[in-house]
């Protein structure tokens, strides 16, 4: 066993046990954090797997700007310390984890049905190594998907302008 | 390392399914969420090994949607908590039978 397949295991065992301990602790304060050691531990995995780029938005996107609105968010409505439980009783558990294994299950047998893997060839590596990191991704982001990109900017406008009319309170 | 990461985006997608049926705080609800975005972009980055560097684009285009839809999502919780005083996901019952 190499060391990109000590880490990468490391980094999944990681995101495995903190994803489980976020769904079952009952503060929601600790939930966020263990979403952010998941989202730093899945950005670790990224970058094994050659999206150096996509690794850094990870962690500046997701662990950064999202896991603050979401901490700023439960910090505003006081839930840290006055938090009711919400773990659903046993009957839930019990359906909840069926029905997580059942979906689990399904996705398993999806994975059965794909050839295997040595017979794809490896695509990504030659072109980053070609064009370097960031510009790998940014020339056909920039060059092919220039409309969808400016679309997604005018998304983020409109979520931005309707987040703040929803949460703004009423006179 | 391939399959093992289909695998672990497979069960990570899965524990946040769980998370949402097992837990009545909005918050917490729209956390389990993100975790499902998440897993389903570490499926595609994972893919694009071999389909090419276009899926990580979609990665990128998944996670700007994803603090869109954030913004939004928490926004609409602060209005909720404003009118009920809680986050709890048993006052949203307008639309049940």
């Amino acid at each position: 066993m190499d060391l990109t397949q000590l880490v990468f295991y490391l980094s999944a065992g990681l995101a495995v046990v903190s994803s489980i301990l976020m769904i079952t602790r009952k503060n929601p304060v600790y939930s966020a954090m263990f979403l952010v050691v998941t989202l730093f531990a899945l950005a670790a995995i990224y970058v094994l797997q050659n999206a150096h780029f996509l690794g850094a938005l990870q962690v500046i996107v997701y662990a950064g700007a999202i896991m603050v609105l979401f901490l700023f968010v439960i910090m505003l409505l006081n839930l840290g310390h006055d938090f009711e439980p919400d773990v659903r009783g046993k009957l839930a558990w019990v359906f909840a984890g069926g029905l997580g294994l059942v979906i689990f299950a399904e996705m398993l047998t999806a994975l059965r049905t794909i050839p295997e893997s040595t017979a794809g060839v490896d695509v990504l590596s030659p072109w980053l190594s070609e064009r370097g990191a960031v510009a790998g991704v940014a020339e056909p982001l920039f060059r092919n998907y220039a409309v969808a990109v400016e679309i997604t900017g005018v998304l983020l406008l409109v979520a931005m302008v309707g987040a703040v009319v929803i949460a703004k309170r009423r006179a | 390392m391939f399959v093992e990461s289909l695998v672990l985006s497979a069960l990570l997608f899965a524990i946040g399914t769980v998370g949402v049926l097992l837990r009545r705080n909005a918050i917490v609800m729209f956390m389990c969420i993100e975790l499902m975005l998440n897993a389903v972009n570490l499926t595609l980055v994972t893919i694009s090994r071999y389909v090419g560097v276009e899926a990580q684009l979609f990665v990128i285009f998944v996670m700007t949607v994803a603090a869109a839809e954030a913004a939004v999502g928490l926004a609409i919780i602060i209005s909720i908590f404003r009118h009920y005083g809680s986050a709890d996901v048993r006052n949203f019952r307008l639309l049940r039978w």
